[in-house]
């Protein structure tokens, strides 16, 4: 049992912890969570205590965010936030944050480039009606873009943590299964049936059918394009699937963890459930679960239900003894109503909330808790703020 | 467009994730069979759970009765490529099975669009079949449903001869149709989803034929106080008339005081982002509201709550 002792020890208490010990943190999570914030609170937090250089790697084009990160815009090269930022906020940071946002399209013909045999291949796959469709709209290859890119800048060597924000995928593991994916597609026995015309011009038995209804239903031009877009991306075979299993080992390394972050309302915590089954399922390593505008819990006090439910049954009598207190005293009954009810409203999402958290807290090492913030998040200050609420300790 | 937006025959319900967007495509094609259509809803994301909000048990491709006058089911892009083959290109059954099926995954994986036109191909032509008086598709959420609404067209573009160029042209007519066919966007009156929205309002004109009918702004919060009313609020916030609150109720006032303050600047906040969509999109759009449901059940009440909501605001 020694191994399972040692990873006790390894146990991070939080998100300081978490992040001091890892070099990749990938955030997760459905739609509207505040992942995109959370990653830039994290990464903000990890620069200003942590020090070294920490890169947050977008996919969200959201301009609020870079304008709060002191940038005027970024792209998918890697920039520096300007300490001033910082320095606006009253924290001087030991370390560097920069940004990158992916640019799904210009990573591809990157990485077209880095694996075609040669220039006149890559042009021709470039200029393929079908690659800019697959670069610009194919919804998966925004997923595998991003790990593919997540790893060229790991190798790089040149940050010491680097915190992503996943695509907002329909199915939030597919980005994990993309490059294994990507990896099958170009090894399959199809894709070679598919180039075969374009190859040699004498097609096989086996594949005749297919092609005598794939002409009658897409048309002979189609079939081309489809077909030489596949002949060309074969010349890039190898290069791919060797890439493809290396992303993959990169996310299952022991210095990469994931951070899940949801809010206590019903579709995201049933995502974040099954997105902390799948991650467990596929042996990654599930570092926290950030849990995002979560009511406070003085909606849970049993002597403020109380007093709510009172204020409700018995409010003129209340209002009596504040009668000298306010200017407008015959308003006070209808107000001390309002208020009971919005609190005992609200109890009933706290208490739902609670019941969500019970269920969801039971596997990760770390949980932070974010209350309702007031208000949108504008500047480094704010992010910082949201920073702190999920760096400490919490047990 | 038709001025009630239930005479549309086709409603696609879009909107980011975690807005709502499902309830709200439930609630509108429950509000439909109530108003006596005969009503298809019509889950296109496989997450299977549309028959949740109907409490009727899972969905498949085979419409089924849920509710009087309303059915559901979910896509199968397998199960809509093999109707397709039978229907519309009369494909014998051989042909139908095997490599072809499999060899499909692959080119629905490389060219976009295929596997699009038949997700939203299987809804429109329930319509043009008249199988239904309304159809209310659960489609895409905010980032992908442009790309699903103007597949025809992509397909249009990549394809110039053979029969899948006849088959987008009925389908770009029905979708281009305002009369018959209406974008819903649900969002809430939050930063995100507003953003969303109003973005993706821009995309659906610049790069769909269908037109965008209403927005539904889900999860509104009612507003607590007038203005006298906040001015007594805040004068009971005061220390003294606190102290004087907990003595005559014998308990904790501030934690309920705070709360009502939480939801006075939460409405706050949610009213301005509601104005900034307002004077962001087309002012002939209608926005919706659907309040904030304080209460512990999920599926087929909220759905019903969600539809008498709804039921209010499509009447005046």
């Amino acid at each position: 049992m020694a191994p399972k002792r040692r990873k006790d020890d390894e146990r991070a208490n939080s998100l300081e912890h978490l992040l001091a010990a890892k070099e990749i943190a990938i955030v997760c999570g459905s739609g509207g969570v505040g992942k995109t914030t959370t990653a830039a609170a994290a990464g903000a937090m990890a620069a200003a205590s942590l020090g070294g250089k920490v890169l947050v790697v977008t996919v969200d084009p959201a301009r609020r965010l870079a304008n709060a990160l002191g940038l005027e815009g970024f792209g998918n090269k890697e920039k520096p936030v300007p300490a001033d930022a910082f320095k606006q906020a009253g924290v001087q940071p030991r370390g560097e944050l920069w940004a990158a946002m992916l640019d799904t399209k210009e990573s591809w013909d990157a990485l077209i480039h880095l694996h075609a045999p040669d220039e006149e291949t890559a042009r021709r796959i470039l200029e393929n009606p079908l690659y800019q469709n697959v670069s610009g709209r194919f919804v998966q290859s925004h997923d595998y873009i991003a790990m593919e890119r997540l790893y060229e800048i790991h190798t790089s060597g040149d940050y010491d943590l680097i915190i992503v924000d996943t695509p907002p995928t329909r199915n939030a593991i597919d980005f994990l299964e993309a490059p294994e994916r990507m990896a099958d597609f170009f090894s399959s026995r199809f894709l070679r049936w598919l180039t075969a015309p374009a190859r040699s011009r004498v097609i096989n038995f086996a594949s005749r059918p297919f092609y005598q209804i794939a002409d009658r239903i897409l048309g002979t031009q189609f079939l081309q394009d489809i077909s030489e877009f596949f002949m060309l991306f074969q010349t890039m075979y190898d290069g791919f699937v060797e890439r493809a299993r290396a992303v993959d080992r990169l996310l299952h390394d022991r210095r990469s963890t994931f951070i899940v972050v949801s809010t206590l309302e019903n579709v995201p915590v049933r995502e974040a459930e099954f997105f902390i089954d799948a991650l467990d399922d596929r042996n990654f390593h599930l570092g926290a679960l950030v849990l995002n505008k979560v009511l406070p819990t003085y909606f849970l006090d049993d002597g403020a239900t109380r007093v709510a439910q009172r204020l409700c049954a018995d409010a003129p009598e209340v209002a009596h003894a504040v009668e000298s207190l306010v200017a407008n005293p015959q308003m006070t009954p209808q107000v001390l109503r309002e208020v009971g009810e919005s609190y005992l409203n609200f109890q009933v999402v706290a208490k739902r909330e609670q019941e969500q958290r019970a269920e969801l807290a039971k596997t990760p090492e770390v949980v932070a808790t974010v209350p309702y913030f007031d208000s949108d998040i504008y500047d480094m200050g704010g992010l910082l703020d949201l920073g702190f609420q999920i760096w400490g300790r919490h047990d | 467009m038709p001025a009630d937006l239930l005479d549309h025959k086709l409603l696609f319900v879009s909107g980011k994730g975690g807005v709502g967007k499902s309830t709200v495509a439930a609630a509108l094609a429950l509000l439909g069979s109530q108003r006596g259509k005969r009503t298809l809803a019509c889950e296109i994301d496989a997450k299977g759970n549309l028959a949740d909000f109907f409490e009727a048990g899972p969905t498949n491709y085979t419409p089924r009765e849920v509710q009087p006058n309303l059915f559901a089911m979910s896509m199968d892009t397998e199960a809509s490529l093999q109707e397709y083959l039978k229907l519309q290109m009369r494909l014998p059954a051989i042909a139908r099975i095997g490599p072809l099926a499999r060899a499909f995954e692959f080119v629905a994986t490389a060219a976009p669009g295929v596997r699009e036109i038949l997700t939203v191909g299987k809804p429109v032509w329930e319509v043009r079949e008249g199988n239904f008086d309304l159809v209310v598709v659960d489609a895409a959420a905010t980032g992908h449903i442009v790309g699903q609404l103007a597949a025809p067209q992509a397909i249009n573009d990549l394809v110039h001869v053979g029969l899948i160029r006849q088959q987008t042209s009925w389908l770009i007519d029905v979708l281009g149709n305002k009369e018959t066919t209406g974008l819903v966007v649900v969002t809430t009156p939050e930063e995100m989803p507003v953003n969303e929205t109003i973005e993706l309002a821009a995309r659906v004109e610049d790069e769909t034929d269908v037109a965008l009918s209403a927005i539904v702004v889900n999860r509104v919060l009612p507003e607590l106080f007038g203005r006298q009313e906040e001015e007594v609020f805040e004068e009971l916030r005061q220390p003294a008339a606190v102290a004087a609150l907990d003595d005559a109720t014998n308990g904790p006032v501030e934690p309920v005081m705070e709360g009502a303050r939480l939801a006075v600047t939460m409405r706050r906040t949610r009213t301005g982002h509601i104005e900034r969509l307002r004077t962001s999109v087309d002012p002939k759009i209608p926005l919706l509201y659907v309040p904030y449901l304080f209460m512990r059940a999920h599926g087929f009440r909220t759905t019903r709550q969600v539809a008498d909501a709804l039921s209010a605001e499509l009447s005046y």
